[in-house]
């Protein structure tokens, strides 16, 4: 596919590889903070191919995994309401929260759809006016945009029985707190592509300012992810860090303003709740009160379970970047993509299941 | 989850468009990059278009990534 397969050719994932090698000093630590990364670079087997100075790890950024288990508690128990049909994207289904998961209350005969966009749950309000759709929404800022623009579809077309449960989250404050917490030792971040798409390169800007990591805005094919590589190095050489975009065909440096007034018209930024990062504050979005009449969370109050977590799972640890999923005494025993404990393991692209894809 | 893909405007309708993503057609809303015309790339995730591929740059990171290649022979 044109803008795929040309940045994909074997001959220039070998010379990235090699000017890597060539310009590379000392050990290096990246972190990137976005799934559809982790699972690329599981996909074409980068970590293999870089030289062993270089070392990727993954942060918090595929938003099932940071999604905390009262949040998922919530999703589950609003499917026991009456004539609910909760729709949601399909990696969501298998995620365990204290008690259940949705394809468990799918099990129990509970109307639950995986839909691909926000407007497929439109579209589910529009065929079944007599029961609630509840749209359960993670997502980050590449997501956000198109709930927003749905609850404002919503409100056009008069549909009183469309909810979203906004389970939604902010990149910056989340790399912010990781950043605060000074756990791990990092020299730069590979960050998001299409997050980006939406924000633009200022939000990240605090990072080199006041932290001094080199960032590069980064596409998602295997040439796209080594040269993100190959500026973090030179970056890193010239103790210049900046805010740098490698994927320029893909991103805006002001991002996309018109996606930004629509999720600013429908959302407030609010407390989130991270897994791993515990509360962070404005790093949740929640509807304002003129949307309010579609926020499933305020019109359906549910009952939770005491949230537990499953026993023994460090998905909290793996997502802060402190662990690898190999050092978790679960993981490949009694913690594999059949039968997952932890989120981590659960999304296709947690950092569990794409380490697991690099062993097979 | 923040997966976008790139497929090609067949038609523009409105805020909506008709696109092309590996031969199949599907319709996006392309309210978010209302400057989407016939034959743009855009990036399409959920259901909508979030940006319109700049094929210039595209061109131009591949001419620098063969300079390379070049470099290396």
């Amino acid at each position: 596919m044109k803008y795929l397969d040309e940045f994909r050719r074997p001959e220039q994932i070998a010379a990235l590889l090699q000017e890597i090698r060539r310009i590379t000093r000392r050990p290096l630590r990246f972190m990137e903070v976005c799934g559809t990364h982790t699972m690329a670079i599981a996909r074409w087997g980068l970590k293999r191919l870089l030289p062993e100075e270089i070392e990727l790890v993954s942060g918090p950024g595929c938003p099932v995994c940071v999604t905390a288990n009262p949040d998922i508690d919530r999703a589950i128990a609003l499917a026991d309401i009456p004539e609910a049909i909760i729709a949601t994207f399909g990696d969501l289904m298998r995620v365990p929260g204290s008690l259940s998961s949705l394809n468990g209350q799918r099990a129990r005969g509970r109307d639950i759809r995986v839909v691909y966009s926000p407007l497929d749950a439109l579209s589910l309000a529009e065929e079944f006016p007599k029961n609630k759709v509840i749209f359960i929404a993670v997502g980050f800022e590449t997501t956000a945009p198109t709930l927003a623009a749905t609850i404002k579809e919503a409100y056009v077309r008069g549909l009183a029985n469309f909810f979203a449960l906004s389970l939604h989250k902010t990149v910056p404050p989340a790399l912010a707190t990781l950043l605060d917490l000074g756990e791990i030792k990092l020299d730069g971040f590979i960050l998001p592509g299409h997050v980006s798409a939406v924000i633009g390169s200022k939000p990240y800007e605090f990072i080199p300012k006041d932290h001094g990591l080199g960032c590069v805005i980064t596409g998602f094919e295997p040439a796209d992810i080594l040269q993100a590589i190959l500026l973090l190095v030179s970056q890193a050489n010239a103790l210049a860090p900046r805010v740098e975009i490698q994927y320029r065909r893909g991103v805006n440096p002001a991002g996309n303003r018109i996606a930004r007034e629509i999720m600013a018209e429908v959302f407030a930024p609010a407390p989130g709740l991270w897994r791993g990062l515990g509360m962070i504050p404005e790093s949740g979005l929640e509807l304002r009160d003129r949307w309010a009449s579609f926020d499933g969370g305020r019109t359906f109050p549910v009952e939770l379970p005491q949230a537990k977590e499953s026993p023994g799972c460090r998905c909290g640890e793996v997502l802060r970047g402190l662990i690898s999923p190999r050092e978790c005494p679960l993981y490949g025993r009694l913690c594999t993509p059949e039968e997952p404990h932890g989120p981590c393991m659960v999304s296709t692209e947690g950092s569990c299941a794409a380490a697991w894809k690099e062993e097979i | 989850m923040c997966v976008a893909v790139p497929a090609r405007v067949k038609e523009v309708l409105g805020t909506q468009a008709e696109v092309e993503i590996g031969g199949v057609a599907r319709r996006v809303s392309i309210q978010f990059t209302p400057e989407a015309k016939i034959d743009d790339y855009l990036l399409i995730h959920a259901g909508f278009s979030i940006h319109r591929i700049d094929d210039d740059e595209a061109k131009e990171m591949l001419k620098l990534l063969a300079n390379m290649e070049g470099d290396g022979l």
